[in-house]
């Protein structure tokens, strides 16, 4: 393949979504906001961003249709990531909101994080790897990563966790199976960490992109 | 792990950044942009930039500023100082800023509050509360707004709770006391406030050395230190900040 990789970020109304662009075009893609599905079809790779709350992301990508375009993403093998609520959002729910269905890409759910902490966990925290996944590849250990969340998936069995935090107990950080990434803190306000860890996105879709 | 972050404050005026800024081989120390890139090379957690722009036909360069500032810089900045309306927040919001902090306007219609934490999240609404100590208060402290010029007769500790409980996400709580003083943060009204609230609180008002950073966090229970002066006139780096926090047992992301 030629020139950067074109990477989509859905783009259904809902929060800031320039850092995220912004930094995907520093880690070398071709980065656009959009809700284009015939753009989305063509990229090489498919953002799903997310902040605020479980219920209005979920009724703003079904209001907008990308809720099927995302599922599409995820089924046709390219790389895919979601970010923070964009991450929750591709649970089965959330206690957050009760009786809303999420994307059920993987099929548990996102649980408040228990108390005695302080919610939101606002702050910078460490990316304890579980097994070796690209999405953390050249990155040295400690790995700080900026959070901002009351809520986190639960750990499940655990095979598909890429990395926790210690919030009071271990806290799902990233999770990865196949061609989906998902990452509860925000890459693109965790400085270099976070734009490595965009490139390591980035990297994935341009590979994908020649196959 | 609790983890405290070091929040360094830059106020603006148009757009610029003013009571400037000593680092060395600075080209523009007005420039916010450049400022804020350097601070995310020296390790600031987060940046918040006060707008004191006077005029309100002005505000329009501070959106430009939040748009130029989060093209370049990868940390999560706060914007505050004038914001009025649930527009004026997602301007600056849909611009790139993180959050967005509310005041003396919060205080005038409270709903502000929620509203911003409905639409946008609770994360990304900050509540600024300007304390000073007031016999009068139940708490001893009551909030001002209009930079600490104007009484309310609104107890502190009881604002507190109720922008808790409107959505807010943060607050950033400032002893008018001890702002400007260098005598270190209020840490009575710090722990105060820290204490009862489930939300992170940022400590600021007052630091005139890198001690009272580690105090804000130990005696203040504060989860961020703000502070200003101390680094903008090259007295002390982030990382000599993060240094001696972590000397005193507190975490901190390292620089």
């Amino acid at each position: 393949m030629t020139g950067r990789p074109l990477v989509a970020i859905l783009d259904y109304g809902i929060g800031n979504l320039h850092s995220a662009q912004k930094g995907f075009e520093h880690a070398g893609a071709d980065a656009r906001l959009t809700a284009d599905l015939g753009l989305i079809r063509a990229a090489d790779g498919v953002v799903l961003p997310g902040v605020g709350a479980f219920a209005p992301c979920m009724a703003a990508l079904g209001r907008t249709g990308l809720d099927d375009a995302a599922l599409r993403a995820v089924q046709s093998g390219r790389p895919f990531m979601g970010i923070c609520v964009g991450m929750q959002v591709l649970f089965a729910g959330s206690d957050e909101a009760p009786g809303v269905s999420g994307l059920g890409v993987f099929d548990r759910m996102v649980r408040w994080i228990p108390g005695p902490v302080k919610r939101p966990q606002m702050q910078w925290n460490v990316l304890q790897r579980s097994g070796d996944h690209r999405m953390l590849a050249d990155l040295d250990d400690p790995i700080w990563a900026y959070f901002v969340h009351s809520l986190a998936p639960e750990m499940g069995d655990a095979s598909d966790v890429v990395a926790t935090c210690d919030y009071g107990g271990p806290v799902v950080a990233a999770v990865a199976r196949d061609n989906v990434w998902a990452a509860q803190f925000h890459p693109e306000k965790s400085s270099a960490v976070g734009l490595q860890i965009l490139a390591n996105f980035v990297t994935a879709s341009a590979a994908a992109a020649t196959n | 792990m609790r983890v405290a972050r070091v929040i360094p404050c830059l106020d603006v005026d148009a757009g610029r950044v003013v009571k400037g800024v000593n680092f060395v081989d600075i080209r523009d120390a007005g420039d916010p942009v450049e400022l804020a890139a350097r601070y995310d090379a020296e390790g600031a957690d987060e940046l918040v930039f006060l707008d004191i722009t006077a005029s309100s036909d002005r505000r329009d360069t501070t959106v430009a500023m939040a748009r130029a500032v989060a093209d370049e810089v990868f940390i999560p900045f706060t914007i505050g100082g004038g914001i009025r309306t649930l527009d004026d927040a997602r301007l600056l919001l849909r611009a790139g800023a993180d959050k967005v902090s509310v005041n003396t306007a919060a205080v005038r219609r409270p709903e502000l509050v929620s509203e911003i934490s409905r639409e946008f999240g609770a994360q990304c609404c900050v509540v600024a509360i300007d304390a000073r100590s007031s016999s009068e208060a139940p708490s001893g402290y009551e909030v001002f707004t209009h930079g600490g010029r104007t009484r309310t007769g609104i107890d502190c500790l009881e604002w507190v709770a109720e922008v808790e409980r409107l959505g807010a996400g943060e607050i950033l709580l400032t002893s008018m006391d001890r702002d400007g003083t260098r005598e270190g943060f209020e840490l009575k009204l710090t722990s105060k406030v820290a204490t009862a609230v489930g939300i992170p609180v940022i400590a600021s008002g007052g630091v005139g050395s890198l001690d009272h950073l580690v105090e804000g966090v130990t005696e203040g229970k504060a989860d961020a230190v703000l502070a200003a002066s101390i680094f903008h006139y090259g007295e002390h780096t982030i990382a000599e900040a993060k240094t001696r926090m972590a000397q005193a047992g507190i975490p901190v992301r390292p620089t």
